[in-house]
């Protein structure tokens, strides 16, 4: 099946949880359809939604919670 | 003419080079962050260099033009692309009527300059176009730019050169770790020498609560103040002073932890100690530096600030002979 790979639309900080207390959004092997909040990046005081634009199945997060990403970094791969 | 905002990136804002002559008023100075990068674009769309043009930040819009004009992008690699097809940043093309302008992903900076032939023509407000979204003043109805938004834009004063480039050598930038030059601040006496030394020697990191209103730096040691009893006025932290003017570009270090540098939206008073003030001709690379990118503050006197201010000016003018051709 192809495989997408994600990547960040701006740079930041990542978050997978939306909260440090509660769980991730999504972990590998889970599906995602789109629209479904993958992670946040926080930059500018502010945390913009990193939002699937297609629905399938996560494979591999490449980035781990609190990560430093740049621009066009490989967030998560889809398997679509 | 008017440019239609498909999809407004993260915070895209009308800016020309600022609303001088109210900072005493707490009205900032607003205008791009990067002003050699906002002229430099004008210039090659054969607008002023003070004409209104769009700033995005790290991701950009996507524009529907409503008429055929020149474009330029300069400042952050942010790659500009006309239908999907990539154009060149720091040179002009152009786009036609019901064409779309839409952006891929930053590559480095942080601030993409978006001229258009002709300049955004919002109302002037204070003397300028550009937005202070914290006082909802200026721009497109003094705020970030939405899905939807109709931008007008003026008259085309002169012709634009085809395909016109600003040299290689000209697009000024901070690079991967750039060296901030400041000027040491009248409250330079309140730290210990030794933490003055440090201070110039750590290697500082951008947060990522940096904005247009301050850039906040994290990574160096904190500073020691000289122990004194807090004069009338002043709080209780030894980083306190009796309020005091916030020069534009002055470094405030609340709590002695965590440098904050006063860009462009900054307030313009308050109590805390400032160590110093980034020299004017550096101020425009703070303004394209990315979170997490690492920087470093080296002390300068008067001279070489005011030598540095000349040498800016003088590169917009090579710029202007380049593009006269």
């Amino acid at each position: 099946m192809p495989t997408k790979t994600v990547q960040a639309p701006i740079p930041g900080t990542f978050y997978r949880k939306p909260a440090p207390d509660q769980p991730v959004f999504k972990s590998e092997g889970d599906a995602v359809a789109a629209g479904d909040t993958v992670g946040l990046i926080e930059v500018m005081k502010s945390f913009t939604p990193v939002v699937a634009e297609e629905a399938g199945r996560i494979v591999a997060f490449h980035v781990e919670n609190e990560d430093a990403v740049m621009a066009g970094q490989p967030l998560y791969d889809l398997e679509a | 003419m008017a440019l239609e905002i498909l999809k407004p990136g993260l915070s895209t804002t009308v800016q020309d080079l600022g609303r001088p002559g109210y900072y005493h008023l707490g009205i900032p100075l607003s205008g791009g962050m990067d002003r050699y990068a906002l002229a430099a674009a004008n210039l090659l769309v054969g607008n002023d260099e003070g004409d209104a043009v769009l700033e995005a930040v790290f991701l950009g819009p996507e524009i529907r033009f409503g008429a055929d004009a020149t474009v330029a992008v300069t400042g952050a690699d942010l790659p500009p692309k006309v239908d999907g097809a990539e154009q060149p940043t720091w040179t002009a093309f152009t786009v036609k009527a019901g064409q779309v302008l839409s952006f891929g992903f930053l590559k480095s900076g942080a601030r993409a300059y978006v001229a258009v032939s002709g300049g955004i023509d919002v109302p002037v407000v204070l003397g300028s176009r550009s937005t202070y979204p914290l006082g909802a003043l200026g721009g497109h109805e003094g705020r970030a730019l939405k899905s939807g938004d109709n931008l007008p834009v003026g008259t085309v004063r002169r012709a634009a050169q085809p395909n016109a480039s600003v040299p290689e050598a000209l697009r000024r930038g901070p690079g991967a770790s750039p060296v901030l030059r400041v000027l040491p601040g009248l409250y330079w006496h309140r730290i210990t020498e030794e933490a003055g030394r440090r201070f110039f020697e750590d290697t500082w990191k951008v947060a990522p609560e940096a904005d247009r209103i301050g850039y906040r730096f994290r990574g160096g040691r904190p500073l020691d103040f000289v122990p004194r009893e807090q004069p009338f006025g002043a709080g209780s932290d030894p980083s306190n002073i009796v309020d005091s003017c916030y020069p534009y570009g002055s470094i405030q270090v609340p709590g002695g932890t965590e440098p904050i540098v006063l860009h462009r939206d900054a307030v313009s008073g308050g109590g805390y100690f400032m160590i110093g003030t980034v020299i004017s001709a550096d101020m425009d690379l703070i303004g394209q530096l990315q979170p997490h990118q690492s920087a470093r503050f080296e002390a300068v006197d008067m001279p070489a600030a005011l030598a540095a201010r000349k040498d800016r000016a003088r590169m917009l003018d090579e710029v202007k002979a380049a593009l006269a051709g």
